[in-house]
């Protein structure tokens, strides 16, 4: 099984004619990802990739003729907000947004509006969702993650592919893998990511990547400690990272003791999750109920 | 981006926050001058984007100007926390009766725009909201609605201000409210905002930092860009479009990712390295960002060994090893260069690497290993 993406998923691009969209399109295509529409205003009526999916001026219409019920968002920083209100309002009940370099501001805005809605956000600033061997959105690689029973959730892009690869090397597999961004303002967290981990039928643990800055792991150990059964394995990194040095993701910045890696392993040790020094450690701590 | 005090009271006066009169200088005698404009009693202050400047001696208090000319002379001499004091703004001394802390920063546990105020302002304020976080007014402001009215007479109330300032009072919050919103700014911080004896407001200093992600469309602001805040290598590895971070050891890393580079530079630290920089060459990087981000890192003395650990999703390794490769050819280094690749077109990769004197490597460990183990012996 898998959380958030399935057989049920008709996925529309929006930013398909752009080079990242097309790209990407295509390799989802290719790992089998339903993709019914795509999105990019002034090409409406076009096709991409051989004739095998027609692109509209707007999502309303795309949705409209399509059916689509997910997006994908590729379009350049300065457009996601808009992009997002677009999608929001046309009632997609999904949004990934792999765009990095949205504007604060911005995303700031679209949460304030998301939560009056019901729509779901991934992202920005993120590689996407996969569930090996059934459909990924995003930009995930396909070839490092095959099917299994454990969940991942991380804030980070390459980070990730290091502990999808890991745990490949070591033959276990993956339900789904979510990657929720390295923004300090985005959709869904940790801890929104574990409740449907901890619902989901196919998943029997989870691995939790994280970095230094903000309060959201603090904020999954939290939820960890009243509602998780099944059990938590952790990497946090920025263990190294001195105070006060922006480390790329604009997340990542460390603000006094608030949000250093030491007190996001201490909170997660605190309430049972076993914590890794580096990806190749994780398969060794995974263990069933 | 952070912006200098001088040019953060520039913002303010544009949208009529009041500022004590005062001018940039750049000289000691140009000090004199402008203190003689302003009557003799002024403050200097060391313009660097670093805290602590008062602490350092950046920051004096002058009764005349042949004292400003001395002190201006001192400051503009030193440095603060390794930056160059090159500027120091001369701001004529105020008279003050009450120090309030106002700002408006990013809260990052709601994801929206705090507003704090505090009539406990003023250099202690950390101190403040450690011992006493009650005499800390702290407020959300929903980033569709912006202020509400109420809000600002909320404030008033809750930091004790008379009556007869909420006018005022609220105008400035309001004015700070449009910087923060029509500057992108992740931080705007008045600390302390004084009452001054003839009871009119004034923002002594001023603390401005914008979200990088929105400079494009304040190409303004971006020409304010202090360069002598950032070390050269760090302005090059922005001219070359990768993110460098000078750091103290002598291990140089190379990675895609900043949550990867992160999670190498941790590995190395707990095998007993140390990490001479932080780079990031983010994705999809090409043969020549790779041999310029190889070229900048051997630019550090310090460095004694190199790790690249390239994880290729859109990133492909024959690019990052041709980098490599053409990097070392001009450079000629004996420094030991431990390649890791793994993912897209990484068996090209690492062939390609054959016959070189690169090592390679196939898991993180492994490589990490290498590294620490080549940055000892050549420390020997």
């Amino acid at each position: 099984m898998s959380i958030l993406i399935g057989k049920d998923t008709r996925l529309l691009v929006q930013g398909i004619t752009g080079n990242e969209g097309l790209f990407h399109t295509e390799q989802m295509l290719a790992y089998g990802t339903n993709i019914v529409a795509g999105v990019t205003p002034g090409k409406g009526g076009d096709w991409v990739l051989n004739g095998k999916i027609p692109v509209f001026d707007s999502v309303q219409t795309a949705v409209d003729v399509t059916g689509a019920n997910a997006s994908v968002i590729f379009v350049p920083a300065r457009f996601v907000g808009d992009a997002i209100f677009e999608a929001v309002d046309a009632e997609i009940p999904l949004i990934v947004c792999i765009t990095e370099g949205a504007p604060i501001q911005d995303m700031m805005r679209v949460r304030q509006y998301l939560s009056s809605r019901n729509t779901r956000l991934i992202g920005p600033n993120c590689p996407g969702i996969i569930s090996p061997g059934k459909s990924k959105v995003g930009i995930i690689p396909g070839n490092i993650s095959i099917p299994g029973n454990i969940g991942v959730i991380s804030r980070s892009g390459t980070l990730t592919y290091e502990v999808l690869y890991a745990l490949k090397q070591n033959g276990l597999g993956v339900s789904t893998c979510v990657g929720i961004g390295g923004d300090p303002v985005k959709g869904l967290s940790f801890a929104d990511m574990l409740e449907l981990f901890e619902a989901d039928a196919g998943t029997d643990a989870v691995v939790m990547i994280g970095e230094i800055g903000g309060t959201e792991e603090e904020l999954a150990a939290i939820y960890i400690s009243a509602n998780m059964t099944k059990p938590v394995i952790g990497l946090i990194a920025g263990i190294a990272a001195p105070p006060g040095k922006r480390m790329g993701h604009a997340g990542a910045l460390i603000e006094g003791s608030m949000g250093t890696a030491e007190s996001k392993i201490q909170s997660l040790r605190s309430v049972g999750v076993k914590i890794a020094r580096y990806p190749e450690e994780i398969p060794g701590l995974i263990t069933f109920l | 981006m952070r912006l200098q005090e001088y040019q953060s009271k520039i913002l303010f006066t544009a949208y009529n926050i009041p500022i004590p009169n005062g001018r940039i200088a750049e000289s000691a005698s140009e000090v004199r001058q402008i203190s003689e404009e302003l009557g003799g009693k002024v403050v200097i202050k060391a313009q660097v984007l670093s805290g602590g400047r008062g602490k350092a001696g950046g920051v004096r208090m002058a009764k005349t100007s042949e004292e400003a000319e001395e002190y201006a002379h001192e400051i503009l001499t030193k440095e603060i926390n390794g930056l160059n004091v090159r500027k120091v703004l001369v701001d004529e001394l105020v008279s003050i009766s009450k120090e309030i802390y106002l700002s408006i920063s990013n809260d990052r546990m709601s994801q929206k725009p705090i507003l704090m105020a505090s009539s406990s302002g003023g250099i202690d304020i950390e101190e403040v909201s450690r011992n006493s976080p009650d005499k800390i007014v702290k407020r959300v402001i929903d980033p569709l609605l912006g202020l509400r009215d109420y809000q600002l007479r909320d404030i008033a109330i809750n930091i004790d201000l008379d009556r007869k300032y909420w006018q005022d009072f609220g105008e400035i919050i309001n004015s700070l409210w449009s910087v923060y919103v029509d500057c992108d700014a992740t931080l705007v911080e008045i600390n302390p905002l004084v009452i001054t004896t003839t009871d009119r407001f004034s923002a002594l200093d001023a603390k401005i930092i914008l979200d990088d992600n929105a400079l494009f469309r304040h190409p303004n602001l971006t020409d304010m860009r202090d360069k002598d805040a950032e070390t050269f290598s760090e302005l090059e590895g922005r001219k070359i479009g990768v993110t460098y971070i000078q750091l103290q050891g002598n291990i140089g890393c190379l990675v895609n990712g900043a949550g990867l580079a992160m999670a190498t530079m941790d590995i190395l630290k707990d095998l007993g390295g140390e990490a001479a920089n932080f780079l990031d060459i983010g994705g999809g990087a090409g043969a020549k960002k790779v041999e310029n981000a190889l070229r900048l890192i051997l630019q550090d003395d310090n460095v004694k060994s190199i790790l690249i650990n390239v994880f290729g999703g859109i990133t492909r390794c024959d690019e990052v090893a041709r980098g490599i490769i053409g990097a070392c050819k001009e450079i000629q280094t004996t420094i030991p260069i431990i390649v890791r690749l793994v993912g897209t077109n990484d068996e090209e990769g690492l062939h390609l690497l054959e016959g070189t004197c690169l090592i390679p490597a196939k898991s993180l460990l492994e490589a990490a290993r290498l590294a620490v183990e080549q940055a000892a012996e050549a420390s020997e």
